[in-house]
């Protein structure tokens, strides 16, 4: 593959991750950030598994792949558990964002809890 | 973004990379695929703490609570019961296929799992998990075979080798495989329980008999 491929992959993975990390920003509602943590996170193994094929050899280097395969399976736990999260702020405060102001919710949300256990 | 497409392009045109090294030894390894080779030979730790994170995320998801399943009346949907008749096999057959080819081509144990979660996720939508996911002792045995298996060849192999997941020499392949069979099972398992965003809602009666979970 000639190089200006290469340069378009590695600008499009800084573009992905840029989406990613503005919305992660702009965004309130939680399952936005979420969606926006992953499309971070898909810019990044962009990147690696850019370099891996620009690597020289016959074969791209196996190193970065199985990088962005122990990536991914991150990835998706850590995704797991946010939207288990999210679930649960949602059942506890009624609400699909977190507020600015997050002490009086978070306490009155735990007394809630611990009534309801 | 400009920042992080200079930071992008600066970087070496050629590295040097890691893809002789890792080639040259291939026939050490027990495996003839290079990144299979890499996920449970030379780098097996990243793995083995991989599985880890996989079980610890599933603990965290448990720790919330109980999950919801759907609650509706599988016969009540033909269309998606006739299609698990067809697809579970293929997916389990797909699964150990993946897990097989593993050794020499694309795929093993965190692909072949990907698909047994999709089967559970499958199974729980359809409403035919429901007495499975009750038994929660099996469950939680089958997710930490992965990491028992796992953590259990890297200790016999420490004592004999010296070295961490440094496999005898001609017993890496066999090795390798008995690890990703345990790892697609607590993988598939954790996947698809993971859908449920909590612990596995229990019964009536079984929630006086159980012991306090235990999530430590």
């Amino acid at each position: 593959m000639p190089d200006a491929d290469y340069r378009l992959y590695l600008m499009a993975s800084a573009a992905i991750f840029t989406i990613g990390f503005y919305s992660m920003l702009t965004q309130a509602h939680l399952l936005r950030r979420i969606m926006a943590f992953n499309v971070m996170g898909c810019g990044v193994f962009l990147l690696f598994i850019t370099l891996a094929a620009r690597a020289p050899g016959p074969v791209p280097d196996p190193v970065p792949h199985a990088m962005v395969l122990t990536g991914i399976v991150v990835s998706v736990c850590a995704t797991g558990l946010a939207l288990a999260l999210a679930g649960r702020v949602q059942t506890v405060t009624g609400k699909t964002e977190l507020e600015p102001g997050e002490d009086a919710g978070g306490r009155s949300g735990a007394a809630h809890h611990g009534s309801s256990a | 973004m400009g920042a992080l497409s200079w930071a992008a392009l600066s970087l070496p045109a050629k590295p040097p990379g890691l893809a002789k090294a890792s080639l040259d030894r291939l026939g050490e390894s027990g495996v003839a695929h290079p990144v299979t080779a890499v996920l449970l030979n030379y780098r097996g730790y990243d793995t083995l703490l991989e599985v880890g994170v996989l079980l610890l995320a599933l603990a965290g998801a448990w720790s919330l609570g109980r999950g919801e399943q759907p609650a509706e009346n599988p016969q009540s949907r033909p269309l998606l019961l006739s299609l698990l008749r067809v697809l579970l096999p293929m997916l389990l057959l797909a699964a150990g296929h993946l897990l097989w080819i593993g050794a020499f081509a694309p795929g093993g144990a965190f692909q072949g799992g990907a698909l047994l979660g999709g089967a559970l996720v499958l199974l729980i939508l359809g409403g035919l998990a429901r007495r499975a996911l009750k038994r929660e002792r099996c469950l939680r045995a089958g997710l930490a075979l992965g990491v028992l298996v796992f953590a259990g060849i890297a200790a016999v192999t420490m004592a004999l080798t010296g070295g961490l997941l440094q496999y005898p020499p001609g017993a890496g392949g066999a090795l390798i495989l008995v690890i990703e069979t345990a790892a697609m099972v607590s993988i598939g398992l954790a996947l698809g329980l993971l859908y449920l965003g909590g612990q596995p809602p229990e019964g009536a009666r079984r929630s006086l008999l159980a012991t306090p979970p235990d999530h430590a």
